[in-house]
């Protein structure tokens, strides 16, 4: 149950199923208290100055342990880090105490100004440098170890000279970050590059995965006739993620698991159902291979 | 305008601002304003009471509600395709129609400034 | 090897301008170039930028149709993307920008109302703070009232419009059935303020408008109130103030000091 003692926050976030506070979920939430194991935000969109998102996030940050995810920092860019908006993230961390706070491999500032998506980098020496020297910024200005995701990309670049998993191990073994597995990128990105999303997940530096994410994408298809998946987080999850979902946590044991629904928004009861079925997955399986934490 | 007579209105609005009559009693100014705010307390909780109380500029209006959703940062993509014409080759075709001047003409049609 | 400055540089040019070709070098599994694997980080920015718009602009989309609306802000959006990731505050210069556009020089009016849809955005996420109390208004000496000045609250904005703007406004947010609107009927100036959750707008009286923006200035009630008596005949002190003491647009006061007197030039 959602911790309600009073004056004391919730800080760890639990080895359960969450989900993305949406604003139109604020109201049911509040009125319904519902047992959920944690509430994830994106931080760009807590950054105004005031109002009913900061209203709504401190009531639902007192009853709720709360993961900050940022999609702006743009650590994949050559460019240097926004100074000001690292201190913006930092202002917000000490205001809501997240348990958990996570970025992208991927860039979105150009000179023209941000470029609101999850770009791609090539895997080469160069952006290697670059995105260890950012994460050691910013770990160093948040005092505090940052989980980097993988991205879902749709193309590949000629130049790269990594695998993309031998890229991220390169990162966490040089900067100390943590991990967020998104067990959908995988399988949008291994779909769209024809790589194996079970040797993907066999190979990712699990012990240094601290959170996991889910989402819905939608088949499309290249001018070859081959499926491009888009990560389009406007639908359920994919039976097929399902059961590679089932595979990392076998792998990983009990985890915290974000279900991302961000476009055409269900009702709360439909988005709650994911995260609970997030939760009957992950007792299934950690029930023979990790059975004192699935006691739990 | 001379400043006494400025003063004068000034604090004839000031009273009237604060909803009371500007008959004035020996007392000093400042019991006397808290006296007003005390009676503009009570009138205003009658008036609302009654239904009669009126709102100087009318009652306000509200667009969207307070779990406004809009203007957020995502990191999924999109299958929708962005629409690659020539914006400048598009008419306004929204309930801008339904404006209209005296002279009886729809809404694209140019106004005089 | 390719810098990886030049590639971004390269990357994002073409993201926002499609008659650019796809950069070279960005290829599908067999290493061939994927105009249409490039298109969805087009598709993914520009339509991200149209929705992100298009929350922020509702009653003009309402106003104009959603293909031109789209298509308008598709425009928009290339020449002048987010300054920030902070998303809520993008699309500041929108309202200029339809000033300027050509096909929307018949419906000037709208420009209006998309300044007062930035305004509700910008009150929305605008720091919060309390309303001058009862008591603290009564500490006020009636005999110094002309010296005072006003601090207004932090999500205060003034739309001033030679149309029936809130009218308009009114009459086309989501849920609202489109009446006719006449034009002719007087321009209408807007008072946008959020105290608690929910952003209210009111109509300001006649030279309101010029009024407030003064005491924003720094002028005190006297200087404010007539520069106001001399750019409107119609403007009224008491009825002003009364509405916005009313509206809880004041978070404080303080004397004008005679030796810094500003009227707001």
């Amino acid at each position: 149950m959602p911790d309600e003692s009073q004056g004391q926050r919730p800080v760890t976030v639990p080895a359960r199923g969450g989900v993305g506070l949406k604003a139109q979920h604020y109201r049911t939430i509040l009125d319904t208290r519902p047992d959920i194991g944690f509430f994830e935000v994106h931080a760009e969109n807590y950054m105004g100055a005031g109002g009913p998102p900061h209203r709504y996030l401190t009531a639902v940050r007192e009853r709720y342990p709360l993961s900050l995810h940022g999609v702006g920092l743009s650590i994949g860019a050559d460019r240097p880090l926004d100074r000001n908006h690292l201190d913006r993230l930092a202002a917000l961390i000490d205001r809501y105490e997240p348990g958990l706070f996570s970025e992208h491999l991927a860039w979105s500032s150009h000179d023209s100004g941000y470029l609101d998506d999850l770009l791609p980098v090539p895997y080469t020496d160069e952006t290697l440098g670059r995105v260890c020297d950012h994460i050691d910024e910013i770990q160093e200005a948040l005092g505090r170890q940052m989980l980097l995701e993988n991205p879902s990309t749709y193309l590949a670049f000629t130049e790269s000279t990594y695998a993309e998993i031998d890229f991220i191990a390169e990162v966490v073994r040089r900067t100390g970050c943590g991990l967020l597995l998104d067990v959908n990128n995988v399988f949008v990105a291994s779909t769209n590059q024809l790589w194996d999303p079970v040797q993907y997940i066999e190979r990712y530096p699990l012990p240094h995965v601290r959170e996991i994410h889910l989402g819905g994408h939608t088949p499309e298809q290249d001018e070859k006739g081959r499926p491009l998946l888009i990560d389009t987080h406007d639908r359920p999850v994919e039976d097929v993620v399902w059961h590679l979902y089932a595979h990392a946590v076998e792998l990983i044991g009990p985890i915290a698991t974000l279900i991302e629904w961000d476009a055409d928004v269900p009702e709360w009861d439909r988005l709650h159902a994911e995260a609970v079925q997030a939760e009957a997955v992950m007792a299934a399986c950690c029930r023979e291979v990790w059975p004192d934490a699935a006691a739990g | 305008m001379s400043k006494p007579i400025l003063s004068a209105v000034f604090a004839g609005a000031m009273v009237a601002a604060l909803g009371v009559a500007s008959t004035a009693s020996a007392e000093s100014s400042m019991t006397m304003t808290q006296q007003m705010m005390m009676k503009k307390r009570a009138e205003t909780k009658a008036a609302v009471s009654t239904g009669k109380y009126e709102r100087c500029f009318g009652v306000a209006l509200k667009g969207q509600n307070d779990c406004y959703a809009g203007a957020g940062t995502t990191c999924a993509g999109t299958s929708k395709v962005n629409y690659q014409g020539n914006a400048f080759k598009l008419v306004p075709a929204g309930t801008c129609t339904s404006i209209t001047t005296p002279k009886g003409h729809g809404s694209l049609t140019p106004i005089k400034a | 090897m390719r810098r990886l400055g030049e590639r971004q540089h390269g990357f994002g040019t073409a993201i926002l301008d499609a008659s650019l070709p796809v950069p070279e070098g960005l290829v599908d599994p067999d290493g061939d170039p994927s105009p249409r694997r490039f298109a969805v980080y087009r598709n993914n920015v520009v339509v991200g930028m149209v929705e992100t718009l298009a929350a922020a602009y509702p009653v003009v989309r309402r106003l104009v149709g959603e293909e031109f609306f789209d298509a308008m802000a598709a425009h928009y959006a290339r020449s002048e993307p987010p300054a920030s990731p902070m998303l809520f505050d993008y699309g500041k210069g929108f309202p200029a920008f339809l000033s300027r556009f050509e096909p929307l020089a018949d419906l000037p009016y709208v420009v209006d109302i998309a300044r007062i849809e930035r305004a509700w955005v910008e009150a929305y996420n605008a720091a919060e703070a309390s309303p001058l109390s009862s008591d603290e208004m009564a500490r006020i000496d009636l005999g110094r009232i002309g010296a005072v000045c006003m601090s207004v609250h932090p999500s205060l904005r003034i739309v001033r419009s030679r149309f029936p703007a809130l009218t308009i406004w009114a009459s086309n947010v989501d849920g609202a059935t489109p009446a006719p609107v006449d034009l002719d009927a007087g321009g209408e100036d807007t008072l946008v303020l959020r105290i608690e959750a929910e952003v209210e707008l009111r109509q300001l009286p006649p030279g309101g408008a010029g009024f407030l923006a003064s005491l924003m200035r720094g002028a005190s009630i006297a200087a404010a109130a007539e520069e106001s008596f001399l750019a409107d005949a119609e403007f009224d002190l008491d009825r002003t103030l009364a509405g916005l003491i009313d509206a809880d647009a004041f978070t404080g006061w303080s004397y004008h000091l005679a030796n810094k007197h500003n009227d707001g030039h």
